[in-house]
């Protein structure tokens, strides 16, 4: 993985809470067995009507939305299932970082070990930013804030090893691989016990 | 039980597994490592984490505690004239080939199609014996809380994770918060583990155990069969809980005694000995702690469009409390105020790793026996398993279901994830034995409203929703 250290684009806003990853990426397209190329499924059944047509009304749809590398999304974002196609679906349609004020867990996860920075930021905050779409925003991990226009700046929490491993690009299997000792040593005190 | 050292902190269940599976301790700058016992796959959420071993050139650190299964992609139409499989797309087959393929190239037991024990996931690794009170479980899938009602630690990962834990037979963990959810009483008649689910969601709200374990204990759980604390634990990740965990008793060493992969003779004994420790100490403190009187549970249905937007079957739809919940009910097409009885149903679905075992499908043959199925009403059975079927059929319950005009089908996910070509159609009501009631979760435009199985048996007679009270004694459904 890359590593990464600042983010700065503009945002979009989806100001619904609670959006699953059903909504996120719907079942049907899961069948896959690449991790490429799921951008165009991206919150799928909301960019298009059934009919296939685009959804004029959808916020990501709206002209200004386009090229917006950050979303900002309601409260309690990706909730639902397990399926990592939802991070890389984001991904693959240019998305780099999604703030909210409440993120489900093993989104957040997956999100995290594949670049994409899912990050809680405090409730007033979240409500200035669901408030004003378009602006640009810089996130800078190495600092834990996000810059404003204007310059004025607030800070995030994350926690520190998914942080470290984003700024370094660490590769996480790698880092499990380096403790075989450690897991062999475990599972011989196991079969002695 | 004694405490064997009194100085010894008391600590709760979730405690007791991790400390017991800690490779490496977490510290405030890294996650701990934690070792798997059991890695249940399936076809949609492998393909990736195999490519990326066969990139590394790395195996399969321990293939016997790997478990393969064939569920979300499978059609639950019986094979044509000449035995194959009809998959909704080639994609479908190609992603079922894949596991087979992967499983055969790195040594892993697969219940594929010839198996007599196939089924979904979450449905054949407690019917095999496979999972045990104590044990670390995984899987790609956020369903894998249900192994928790056997006083396991279990709780979904993603595809990657799913790599890490094939190549080291680990994971890098925090260790989830602790919550104590008390049912304390006993729950009533015509009551079931969904009702009791849906009203705990209900209750702490869908997001409400976000960051958090939960462990279901008090009389009221103490008295479930296994069949209904895997219902329960299933649906703790519908409140945004990882893993949701039952401590075992008699009742666990009971169902586990005898089964496949279960532990044997001078074995079996002393693993049970080991189980009986497995529960939270007098004391241990909890993080979070709700208490809930199990006489204040009614049957319960969803009517919104995520699983904490629950009423009581016998109330009226409530008044929307936000513009979120205003939205949801635009798109359930009901209106606040207007009775739950009567909503026109256009499917109903029985089947999913929430309810599609044989207790499941005795409740809903209870209701069905001697009725028929309304016809505008489209029903599908789907059973979770190989084994839940065959024992299903014996039974005839499968008799009951198809001559109240329901379809019996092969096991599998099914309309739960409608990602087999099992759907509805856009606009179409369905009452779903299931977990989810996402916008478009059952099909693109499709409505799902979640239940247990007795009620939807009578929606399915009714054409609406209705009380399985009405087609039913509670003597009988409790019988």
């Amino acid at each position: 993985m890359n590593p990464i250290t600042l983010i700065r684009s503009r945002t979009m806003v989806l100001p619904f809470e609670n959006v699953d990853t059903d909504r996120i990426i719907p079942a049907r397209f899961l069948t896959t067995t690449e991790r490429k190329g799921l951008g165009r499924f991206a919150f799928h059944d909301w960019r298009f009507n059934q009919d296939g047509s685009a959804n004029a009304g959808f916020p990501l749809n709206k002209p200004e939305a386009q090229g917006c590398g950050i979303l900002v999304a309601g409260r309690n974002f990706a909730c639902g299932s397990s399926r990592e196609h939802a991070p890389w679906a984001l991904l693959d349609y240019g998305i780099r970082a999604v703030l909210s004020s409440e993120i489900a867990d093993i989104f957040r996860n997956n999100a995290l070990k594949n670049g994409l920075l899912a990050l809680v930021i405090g409730a007033e905050e979240h409500a200035f930013l669901l408030g004003h779409p378009g602006i640009e925003l810089a996130i800078d991990l190495r600092e834990c804030s996000i810059e404003l226009p204007g310059g004025s700046r607030f800070s995030f929490q994350m926690d520190g090893f998914a942080r470290t491993c984003l700024l370094q690009g660490v590769d996480q299997m790698g880092y499990l691989l380096a403790q075989r000792d450690a897991i062999e040593a475990f599972e011989h005190s196991r079969s002695a016990a | 039980m004694s405490n064997p050292n009194p100085n010894a902190p008391a600590r709760t269940l979730l405690d007791k597994i991790w400390d017991n599976h800690a490779v490496r301790a977490e510290t405030a700058d890294a996650p701990g490592t934690l070792y798997v016992d059991l890695h249940l796959i399936h076809e949609v959420t492998t393909p990736q984490a195999f490519t990326e071993l066969r990139q590394r050139g790395l195996t399969v650190r321990c293939p016997e505690r790997v478990l393969a299964t064939l569920d979300h992609s499978t059609p639950t139409r019986k094979p044509d004239a000449q035995g194959r499989h009809v998959y909704a797309t080639p994609e479908a087959a190609e992603q079922v080939g894949t596991l087979e393929s992967n499983c055969a190239e790195f040594g892993i037991e697969l219940h594929g199609w010839d198996s007599a024990q196939r089924g979904i996931v979450h449905v054949i690794g407690p019917e095999l014996g496979a999972t045990q009170p104590g044990m670390t479980i995984v899987c790609g899938d956020s369903h894998t809380s249900t192994h928790g009602a056997f006083g396991a630690l279990a709780f979904g990962i993603g595809t990657t994770e799913v790599g890490h834990v094939l190549a080291t037979q680990c994971l890098l963990q925090r260790k989830p918060k602790s919550f104590s959810v008390q049912v304390d009483g006993r729950l009533r008649p015509g009551v079931s583990a969904k009702d009791l689910a849906l009203h705990i969601i209900g209750t702490i709200g869908f997001n409400g155990g976000t960051g958090h374990a939960l462990e279901f204990r008090g009389s009221a759980i103490e008295a479930l069969d296994m069949e209904q604390r895997m219902t329960l634990c299933n649906m703790s990740i519908e409140a945004g809980a990882r893993a949701g965990m039952i401590a075992p008793d008699q009742t666990t060493f009971d169902y586990l005694q005898g089964r496949e992969r279960a532990p044997q003779g001078e074995a079996w004994r002393k693993a049970v000995s080991q189980w009986r420790t497995l529960r939270s100490d007098p004391g241990a403190l909890f993080d979070r702690q709700v208490v809930i009187d199990a006489a204040d549970v009614g049957v319960t249905v969803s009517y919104g469009t995520h699983p904490g937007m629950v009423a009581g079957i016998q109330s009226n739809i409530p008044a929307a409390a936000d513009f979120q919940e205003q939205k949801a009910l635009q798109y359930m097409q009901l209106q606040a105020g207007q009775p739950l009885l009567g909503t026109k149903v256009d499917v109903v679905f029985i089947g999913s790793c929430t309810n599609s075992r044989l207790s499941d499908l005795r409740a809903a043959a209870a209701v069905l026996r001697g009725r028929q199925v309304a016809g505008h009403v489209r029903m599908l059975v789907v059973p979770g398993s190989v084994p839940v079927q065959k024992a299903a059929e014996a039974e005839g319950l499968h008799v009951v279901f198809q001559q109240a005009g329901a379809q019996w089908r092969e096991p599998g996910c099914s309309m739960c994830i409608a990602m087999n070509g099992d759907k509805a159609e856009p606009g179409e009501l369905v009452v779903s034995t299931s977990n989810r009631n996402f916008e478009g979760r059952q099909g693109q435009g499709a409505r799902t409203m979640l239940a247990s199985p007795a009620v939807a048996a009578a929606c399915a007679i009714a054409g609406c929703v209705a009380d399985p009270a009405d087609y039913i004694s509670h003597r009988e459904q409790a019988a």
